[in-house]
């Protein structure tokens, strides 16, 4: 067979099961390094930072932020839309990639579905603080039966579709999560030397003995969760999209809308992943389970998705115009040539269409360097795509009288630096304390111990 | 906690090749409660332990069907009965706009009672009172395990286990 064509093994090492065992849960039995206390603590204080903010800003009210008329969806939008992009890689490889069988998923769905959690997390905030006055947001958010009079939510509003869509993706995202868990909770369990370990892992296993009638349910419950998780995950930037895609604003009323940011979506979301996996695989040494053929496949999604999303750029203004729509056509020509927002618009271009063009190159997906770079460009990349879909099309409405410059005011900067402190405290927690490779799975694709000897002819 | 005195024998076996054969000649001799217990989900393992398809896709369809009414009544009797108020002119009854929400709940119920159906009706969990025969079999060791009664049945059983070739052989007192 010709090199080209030759499959590499999913883990390398040649490793036996027991190896897997020892060396994922090492990572949980030993001492946390300097390393893991550094980061956490850099992590940690820029969260609770930005969470002091935050307390600041709900008693003062939201007018610190950078929001003035007309430009009422700020940063806040702008980082919700964001985050709850992110999210989207991970059950994008935990539910789509195990229906369609690509098992090179196993190594790195566990650490792209708790970032999918943590980013949710992150997102969810944000509405929230918007409203200014979370404690009364219930009532407009939730269907909650309350005694004033009969007062419920508008469900012919695309927010409640968004509140409904992102609550669903969390619960479903979790129960996802914690149901891959529980077989490698039952391993870190049956490790544990220490009673209290023992007690708490075996909490979390539910009393897990991989019994194979057990398994055969087990099997059928994650077949189904990945099939329905499939269509939410399409599903979740749809509703984001309506949002933006309902209202009746130049740049924002358009069908492309939905699609278009499921490519974005996942684009940010893989980014994301190949940035936190990068480190993780270097810091726990598990080069040898996330191994290249990894970060290649991620790379080349990224470009995929990069292409659409610069596709989808090219068709907007390309309706923009078709449509003769004069509104429609002045905020495109402002988006990409206006003297304010332009900056903006050719950092998005540069970002999300010019740097993935590197990953048609296989000596660039396998350049841990510039894939870790261009990484961090695609997110700075997406979140201003979302700054410029929200601010331009807001800031000069219909009446020229009341056009504002919008700009982020220092809180604004605070609570956003804090989302990410948060995003990382939780990674961090996460990689120390629960199994960041899902075992189970992963041995169910390694050679089993007898069919070896036939593999090294 | 009642005396039943149950016996489990237990083989060790250390691949999922070996299991599955040995899976595969228990079934044929028809004990009445074996069981399997694995590191990982080994292919084809259901039919080697002679197991039906699992139930759970009725009950998946039974929650996607709830959830999905369920979401369409609550808003259609939210907007059309209890609190008829004209916002931005829209019908009453517009329920194109009530498709997201419709879809969402559909698939909430369904991943929360399909979970939730597996875990405490189909598995029996949370449990922890159950015997862990050994901690490696949830690493890199494959058991099969045969509950019976009696010393005659035990010396038997262990007979059976050595012919389908199980590396090590103990009889626990508990049952499955």
């Amino acid at each position: 067979m010709s090199e080209l064509l030759k499959e590499e093994p999913l883990v390398l090492g040649d490793k036996s099961y027991q190896t897997v065992t020892d060396e994922v849960c090492g990572v949980l039995e030993s001492f946390p390094t300097k390393k893991w206390y550094v980061a956490f603590g850099i992590s940690s204080a820029i969260m609770m930072m930005g969470f002091a903010l935050i307390g600041y800003m709900l008693i003062k009210g939201v007018g610190l932020s950078g929001i003035r008329s007309p430009v009422n969806w700020g940063m806040m939008i702008v980082t919700f839309v964001f985050w709850v992009g992110i999210g989207h890689a991970g059950t994008l490889i935990s539910a789509i990639l195990f229906l369609c069988k690509q098992n090179w998923r196993t190594a790195i769905n566990r650490s792209a579905e708790a970032m999918t959690i943590f980013a949710v997390i992150c997102a969810g905030i944000f509405p929230l603080i918007h409203t200014g006055r979370p404690w009364y947001s219930i009532y407009w958010l939730f269907p909650y039966p309350n005694q004033m009079g009969p007062l419920w939510v508008n469900f012919r509003s695309p927010l409640i579709w968004d509140v409904f869509a992102v609550s669903t993706y969390f619960t479903i995202s979790l129960v996802f999560w914690y149901t891959g868990l529980v077989p490698d909770l039952a391993t870190v369990r049956d490790r544990a030397k220490h009673w209290f370990r023992k007690r708490v892992y075996g909490l979390l296993a539910l009393g897990w003995r991989g019994s194979g009638r057990g398994w055969s349910h087990y099997e059928i419950c994650y077949l189904i969760l990945a099939g329905i998780a499939t269509p939410l995950v399409l599903s979740v930037h749809s509703v984001v999209s309506f949002d933006f895609a309902i209202a009746i604003v130049p740049g924002w009323h358009t069908t492309i809308f939905p699609p278009y940011f499921v490519a974005g979506a996942i684009f940010s979301g893989f980014a994301m992943v190949i940035t936190l996996l990068v480190i993780a695989r270097e810091v726990f040494n598990l080069k040898e389970y996330i191994t290249m053929q990894h970060l290649d496949n991620m790379n080349k999604v990224i470009l995929a998705t990069g292409m659409l999303v610069g596709l989808a750029y090219a068709t907007e203004f390309f309706i923009a115009w078709y449509s003769g729509v004069p509104y429609e056509r002045f905020i495109f020509i402002e988006r990409a040539m206006g003297e304010y927002y332009a900056w903006a618009y050719w950092i998005m271009v540069t970002c999300n269409v010019v740097s993935p063009q590197f990953f048609w190159f296989r000596a660039c997906r396998r350049n841990i360097v510039l894939m870790f770079i261009l990484s961090i460009f695609v997110n700075i990349g997406m979140w201003f795509e979302r700054f410029v879909i929200v601010v331009t099309s807001l800031s000069q409405d219909f009446l020229p009288s009341s056009w504002r410059y919008f700009a982020l005011s220092p809180w604004d900067y605070g609570v956003l630096l804090g989302s990410f402190g948060l995003f990382f405290t939780l990674f961090l927690l996460f990689v120390r304390f629960l199994p960041m490779i899902a075992m189970a799975e992963v041995k169910s694709v390694m050679p089993s111990p007898d069919s070896k000897g036939g593999r090294h002819d | 906690m009642t005396k039943s005195m149950k016996t489990c024998v237990v083989g060790y076996f250390f691949s999922p090749e070996a299991i599955l054969e040995a899976a595969k000649k228990t079934r044929d001799r028809k004990f009445e409660k074996f069981d399997t217990f694995l590191p990982f989900p080994v292919h084809g393992m259901d039919q080697a332990m002679g197991l039906k398809r699992s139930p759970l896709p009725y009950v998946a369809f039974a929650a996607a069907m709830a959830g999905m009414s369920g979401g369409f009544l609550l808003q259609t009797w939210t907007h059309s009965f209890s609190w008829r108020v004209n916002i931005a002119g829209k019908p009453m009854f517009s329920w194109p706009a009530y498709i997201p929400v419709t879809f969402e709940t559909a698939i909430l119920i369904t991943g929360l009672v399909t979970t939730a159906f597996m875990f405490v009706a189909l598995l029996g969990l949370p449990n922890f009172n159950k015997k862990i025969f050994h901690p490696d079999l949830t690493s890199h060791r494959f058991a099969l395990a045969i509950e019976v009664e009696g010393e005659q049945q035990v010396e038997a059983v262990k007979q059976f286990m050595k012919e389908i070739q199980a590396q090590e052989i103990e009889a626990v007192e508990a049952s499955l």
